[in-house]
């Protein structure tokens, strides 16, 4: 029997403001599939979104919803997570929301590595603001803002939430949508920070200029320059360079988690403990 | 008589302890003189009181927890001075529009700019007012006084969740830093006077958490508990979701006005002080008011001069009624602020005269009462 999304939707704000043949569409459903599998209580479940295409994700799941500030969607998250941590809290960010703009929240959340999952849409590009050039648009590619072709330098959001220490990160393209959905299932079941990278396409405002009109036509090129880690771990260093890798990236169980290490500032506080020590933890520089 | 303690602390300190007495639950912020002193005391009292303080990678980072942890329904403090507000501008905003109780207190400084980190400045009274850009209503008090550092506090977090929208505390520089005997309500005390704010306990189906009478706010139920709904910084229905239908997206305006325009007797606080039989008034307000005090006292006792003191404890929305009154029955008003009149103006428009002298300072140091004592003389 087909999958059931009624029960997880916002019917009554569909059809989503996306445009046709857009992947947000296939991650929101990705993201649904992977939350009715872990059997979540939809009050139970806080998705946060920021500014941007993703940030009109939040709205539509029927799950208690936060549409915030512009890159400040781990921010928020971190609040509500610290206060409520038992629940779970996701976040949904664009590649200029979590990357540009909110780069710093980013970096520190994966840093602490509380337990929200950050899933970036990543499409190379700022979609909803017509084209302009986003941390991740590849160089030599026409932007609005660019139309000599973009100089800048890419991010690899995996690479910095890694670096970072975020404990769980990954990537998949929405040409894939049930390994998307066992890996944000993966991600979500995972205690720490998770940083999942959802490749997604954007034919209106990526590919109308770079030569990828269709939705097919983008996500063919998306797929052109992805490949499993495994088979990009054995690529040369120069190769990799044209490519980026899929599936799960970084998986740390043993990781101290904030919310976890909060508790025992209570505890420290509360007379319940001694003070916390460099010995409390693994890696102590 | 409510029950009293006696307590020597230092205003930063007094705000944290007030906070935490207030059924505070969460904090979020970054340090910044002159204001940290307010993290590192709550950072101490929150956890043993079963809270959290964290300090955020950012200005913006402190007042984006903070408003997610009261969107959840915890009450939630942010702290900063004049350059954090900037940063945090933006999202006040937000927690105006989605109308989410913030208690955020700025201990200010010198300004613009870095200014004079270290030193006493009043420079921030205008950006209380409309820290944020478009249209809304501030609520923000001004404690003059140690033992208001504490009852103001406890005020803005009532204030908060009656109101449903962020409430600003001004402290200064020299009120955050002095140490001194205050005393304040007891802890007991100040929780008996906690008014929670307002929750719908129907059938989830019928829950409308934006559609509430013009005059009134939002009401807004914790998150988690079968009542989901949508926040949002966009113009919203009344179930929060964004949309751009004219009538709504006017109402929502006017409301976010009105709750707070038409209810301002329950926020308004002033004191006045031998205003009674008083020739030339005096409005103050913050630390410069001890020193206008005690300018009052000496003009009277060594020089005859009849002087009294306004001082308004509410700055936003402001006392017009009170000042207007004021304004017609003093041929002689002096204005006393450590900026170059921000206040002044809005007691000229309060007043609606033009014919108002002021004392201003923006040197970084406080007023002694030596200079309101020369000025008063020479009026």
């Amino acid at each position: 029997m087909a999958f059931n999304y009624d029960e997880y939707l916002r019917l009554e704000k569909m059809p989503t403001l996306w445009c046709w043949g857009c992947g947000d569409g296939v991650i929101l459903k990705a993201f649904i599939r992977a939350v009715d599998k872990l059997g979540w209580s939809k009050d139970d479940v806080c998705v946060v979104s920021g500014i941007g295409c993703s940030g009109r994700f939040s709205s539509y799941v029927d799950f208690n919803t936060v549409h915030t500030t512009h890159g400040r969607t781990v921010a928020f998250a971190t609040g509500i997570k610290l206060a409520n941590p038992d629940k779970h809290v996701i976040c949904v960010a664009g590649d200029g929301d979590a990357l540009a703009i909110g780069g710093n929240h980013t970096i520190h959340g994966c840093r602490r590595n509380i337990d929200i999952t950050l899933i970036v849409i990543q499409n190379f590009i700022y979609g909803l603001t017509n084209s302009q050039t986003s941390p991740t648009t590849p160089r030599g590619f026409w932007t609005v803002s660019q139309k000599a072709g973009n100089i800048d330098p890419t991010f690899d959001g995996c690479e910095l939430a890694i670096a970072s220490g975020a404990s769980f990160v990954a990537r998949e393209n929405v040409t894939a949508p049930k390994k998307l959905e066992k890996i944000l299932k993966e991600a979500m079941e995972h205690k720490g920070f998770s940083y999942v990278e959802a490749m997604s396409n954007c034919h209106i405002n990526l590919g109308r200029k770079n030569k990828m009109q269709s939705a097919m036509a983008n996500l063919d090129w998306i797929d052109s320059i992805t490949m499993p880690k495994k088979k990009y771990d054995q690529l040369s260093e120069e190769e990799k360079l044209n490519y980026l890798p899929t599936g799960i990236l970084k998986q740390d169980t043993e990781a101290e988690e904030y919310c976890d290490m909060y508790k025992e500032i209570q505890k420290a506080h509360q007379g319940l403990r001694g003070p916390i020590t460099p010995d409390d933890f693994k890696k102590k520089i | 008589m409510s029950a009293t303690r006696e307590i020597i602390s230092s205003g930063n300190d007094l705000a944290a302890i007030a906070a935490v007495d207030a059924g505070c639950k969460f904090f979020g912020g970054y340090p910044i003189t002159p204001s940290s002193e307010v993290m590192h005391t709550i950072s101490d009292l929150l956890p043993k009181a079963g809270g959290v303080a964290i300090q955020m990678e950012d200005e913006i980072g402190g007042i984006a927890a903070a408003i997610g942890a009261g969107m959840s329904g915890v009450r939630t403090m942010t702290a900063t001075s004049g350059p954090g507000v900037s940063l945090k501008a933006e999202n006040l905003g937000l927690a105006q529009m989605a109308e989410v109780p913030l208690v955020l207190v700025n201990v200010m400084r010198g300004g613009p700019s870095t200014g004079l980190p270290t030193r006493v400045s009043q420079g921030d009274i205008n950006q209380a007012k409309n820290p944020s850009h478009g249209d809304y209503k501030s609520i923000t008090v001004c404690a003059g006084t140690l033992a208001e550092c504490y009852t103001e506090t406890v005020r803005a977090f009532n204030l908060a969740d009656r109101f449903m929208q962020p409430v600003i505390v001004l402290l200064d520089e020299t009120l955050g830093h002095m140490h001194g005997k205050a005393i304040i309500p007891t802890a007991e005390e100040t929780q008996k006077g906690i008014v929670p704010r307002k929750k719908f306990e129907g059938d989830p189906k019928d829950y409308r958490p934006y559609d509430v009478p013009q005059d009134q706010p939002a009401v807004l139920n914790p998150m988690f508990q079968g009542y989901r709904y949508h926040f949002t910084g966009l113009h919203h229905d009344a179930n929060g979701f964004p949309t751009e239908e004219i009538e709504t997206c006017r109402k929502l305006i006017d409301r976010l006005f009105r709750k707070v325009e038409e209810h301002k007797d329950e926020i308004e606080s002033n004191e006045e002080y031998m205003l009674d039989d008083a020739e030339i008034l005096l409005i103050g307000y913050g630390s410069a008011s001890l020193a206008i005090k005690e300018a009052v006292n000496v003009l009277r006792d060594q020089y005859g001069i009849k002087a009294g003191m306004f001082r308004p404890i509410t700055i936003w929305p402001s006392p017009e009624k009170r000042m207007y009154e004021l304004g017609q029955k003093f041929d002689k008003v002096l204005v006393v602020e450590l900026n170059q009149g921000q206040y002044y103006e809005e007691v000229q428009r309060a007043m609606e005269r033009h014919n108002i002298d002021k004392l201003t300072k923006t040197n970084g140091r406080p007023f002694s009462p030596a200079d309101i004592i020369e000025k008063v003389k020479e009026l």
